[in-house]
């Protein structure tokens, strides 16, 4: 039984890396950044979650759509900003700015309020209760179901909506879809506007799963998502996906082994490996759409 | 409370080779003229801990006063001078050199971390000048790394791995459990110190140590080490570390039911832990404490009452060391019927059970206290004295 319990905290791990992982592949997969500031958009957004719920007295739902929309936001301005006139840069200007970005999104957060931790409030009331001889608390069934929710409606707005068809024809190739009459920077900020805004929601669900945050808490999270889009092929979106619940279920059946404190470590080979052996990652080639 | 140790030992030596060449070891710093006793208190009043410093500071200043009061220590009134050591290793040893050299202490209390406090240990002993550090729980403060006793250095708390003794003690002769995992901070020698001494005093109480688990400071996931614990189903859980994991250890291994007792150290002493824990989840545990405000023992009750009427506030264990030093201090001074260092230093050597707030106190051949520890129960995020324990 102890298995199946792992594999649920494997999964609820892996559904939050999903999530911010799909934000670095969207805008890698569009305009070939990595996007390092993303995991300190995923801290911003866990921040907004924090002060709506305690300071405006929301529950968890209005709180989480009002993160995401205040990051889809915020994504939008760090792009027009930074971003958008490195363009025609070359990718190491581009990468070295993401950093800064990183860096003045966390000291900044840290000269506004401190860098001192807060603790989420509990939002539900929270029951656990028992599958299969698993304890599963009602917290993480809401965050799996939110997390699913958010990566299908992801699916549906690449797939079935002109924002997608236009996103997609940018990563296909920017200069035939201008040609095409696409107006590639709106797309771009579209892009950047929904991977900020799942950063958000990941932001709002790890505070509510993990109770701790801190203005520094995006960057291993932030990494591990690296990792995890990188697994997966970055650029694809399903691949983003299950990068993530792998390296969750990974990292936790590394703990699970008696191995905790080779848990990171297990994150970075796995990394390293398919560098070496698959750099193109699990979901590369076979998938050539790309977001 | 155990910082930048090797940082400041090495700022200590450097800045003793720049600012004290010119000094030679043999001058008395003991040498305080006319009718006053001079202490230093070398104090973290700003900087990264300093509502450690701080509290020590106000209950050193209420002992003070009391003293003064009631006349003095042998007729001579205490003279306090208080210094702030910024929270900084560096600043520690200048302060200490200021205190030894112009204004010629007879003592020093602090500092409030082990680190700051091992930044004096050599200006106290090139000057025969006592100190004493009133929460400085390595034992680095007394004992240098090549396991000789600092001469001069002397301490009020306990040491870390006295904790896992009470611990092991309380877990198999109050709580009567037979098996106990431990999960340790692997990244801090203060909780592998206090988990090592701990599993060699249950196993010695005739307990059983079913798991042993490590995690790192800044992990916010112990969901999947804990369910290994709990399928070595423990009666008890050692949790030594700092409040900020510890709160989000005891939240998650009660959501995956893990019913049983908790205990922890001195680390999990803060107000943040009920935030991050929740208030449910910590019934049930217990931590190791110098000191409790709600002690309804007479001299631990006498202090609470007059350190509220003066601040306004219920003392914490900073406050009660603080205050406890500067009565050691005293009553090595009454004994030495001296102000020079040499004696004062061989008067704390010979305490033995003197009663101050926070227990029973008597010193061992490494400058250990040998003191009464308190455990507190959490109940509805209510820290509640539990019981004392005697050496």
């Amino acid at each position: 039984m102890e298995w199946i319990q792992q594999l649920i905290n494997g999964i609820s791990l892996g559904s939050i890396y999903a999530l911010i992982a799909l934000g670095y592949t969207m805008v890698y997969g569009i305009i070939k950044l990595i996007n390092f500031a993303h995991g300190d958009v995923f801290m911003v957004g866990s921040f907004i979650g924090f002060y709506s719920i305690t300071v405006f007295g929301l529950g968890f739902f209005p709180a989480l759509i009002i993160s995401m929309t205040a990051c889809a936001l915020f994504g939008v301005i760090i792009e027009r900003i930074a971003y958008k006139r490195l363009r025609n840069a070359t990718r190491i200007a581009a990468l070295i700015t993401a950093i800064g970005v990183s860096l003045l999104i966390e000291y900044g957060v840290i000269y506004i309020r401190g860098a001192q931790p807060e603790a989420y409030p509990d939002v539900f009331s929270n029951r656990s209760f028992e599958i299969f001889g698993a304890q599963i608390s009602s917290q993480s069934i809401l965050i799996l179901s939110v997390s699913i929710v958010l990566m299908i409606l992801l699916q549906f707005i690449v797939h079935k909506t002109k924002t997608g068809k236009a996103m997609r024809a940018v990563s296909h190739d920017t200069e035939a879809a201008k040609l095409m009459g696409i107006n590639v920077d709106n797309t771009i900020s579209a892009t950047f506007a929904i991977g900020s805004a799942l950063a958000g929601a990941a932001g709002v669900i790890f505070g509510v799963y993990y109770t701790k945050i801190d203005p520094l808490m995006g960057v291993i999270p932030g990494v591990k998502a690296f990792v995890a889009a990188v697994l997966g092929g970055i650029g694809i979106i399903p691949g983003a996906m299950v990068g993530g619940l792998v390296l969750g279920v990974v990292e936790t059946i590394v703990s699970a082994l008696g191995f905790s404190l080779w848990r990171d470590a297990a994150a970075f080979i796995i990394l390293i490996l398919i560098l070496i052996f698959r750099p193109s990652g699990i979901f590369g080639k076979n998938t050539r759409e790309k977001v | 409370m155990k910082t930048k140790k090797f940082a400041s030992l090495f700022l200590a030596s450097s800045l003793l080779v720049g600012v004290l060449a010119g000094c030679s070891g043999g001058e008395e710093g003991s040498s305080s003229g006319g009718d006053t006793i001079k202490i230093g208190a070398n104090l973290e009043l700003s900087g990264a801990v300093a509502s450690y410093g701080s509290s020590e500071a106000d209950a050193i200043v209420l002992a003070v006063e009391e003293i003064n009061a009631a006349g003095g220590i042998d007729g001579k009134q205490i003279e306090l001078i208080k210094v702030d050591n910024k929270s900084d290793a560096a600043e520690a040893t200048n302060a200490a050199i200021k205190l030894t050299s112009q204004d010629k202490v007879t003592a020093i209390i602090g500092a409030a971390t082990s680190g700051n406090s091992v930044a004096q240990v050599q200006i106290a002993t090139d000057t025969k000048t006592p100190m004493i550090s009133p929460s400085g729980t390595s034992t680095t403060v007394t004992v240098a790394d090549n396991g000789k006793v600092n001469p001069f250095t002397f301490r009020t708390a306990f040491i870390d791995p006295f904790q896992g003794t009470v611990a092991a003690n309380f877990a198999a002769n109050e709580l009567k459990v037979k098996t106990a995992a431990v999960y340790a901070d692997n990244a801090s020698d203060y909780a592998k110190g206090l988990a090592a001494s701990f599993i060699k005093d249950f196993e010695a109480a005739g307990g059983k140590i079913v798991a042993e688990e490590s995690y790192v400071a800044k992990d916010t996931d112990f969901r999947s080490t804990l369910t290994r614990i709990k399928g070595s189903n423990p009666d008890f859980v050692f949790i030594p570390g700092y409040y900020e994991e510890v709160g989000l250890i005891v939240k998650q291994a009660r959501e995956l039911g893990i019913d049983v007792p908790l205990m922890g150290a001195d680390g999990w002493d803060s107000p943040t832990i009920v935030d991050l824990a929740g208030a449910d989840a910590l019934n049930n545990t217990f931590i190791i404490t110098a000191y409790s405000a709600e002690d309804p023992d007479g001299k631990a009750k006498e202090f609470a009452d007059k350190f509220t009427e003066k601040y306004g506030k219920a003392p914490n264990s900073f406050h009660a060391l603080g205050y406890d030093s500067v009565y050691l201090l005293k009553d090595a001074i009454e004994r030495a019927k001296s102000l020079d260092g040499t004696k004062i230093k061989e008067a704390i050597e010979a305490t033995d059970n003197l009663e101050l707030v926070t227990g029973l106190y008597s010193v061992d051949e490494f400058h250990h206290p040998i003191k009464s520890a308190t455990i507190i129960e959490f109940v509805n995020g209510e820290q509640v004295f539990k019981t004392k324990v005697n050496p």
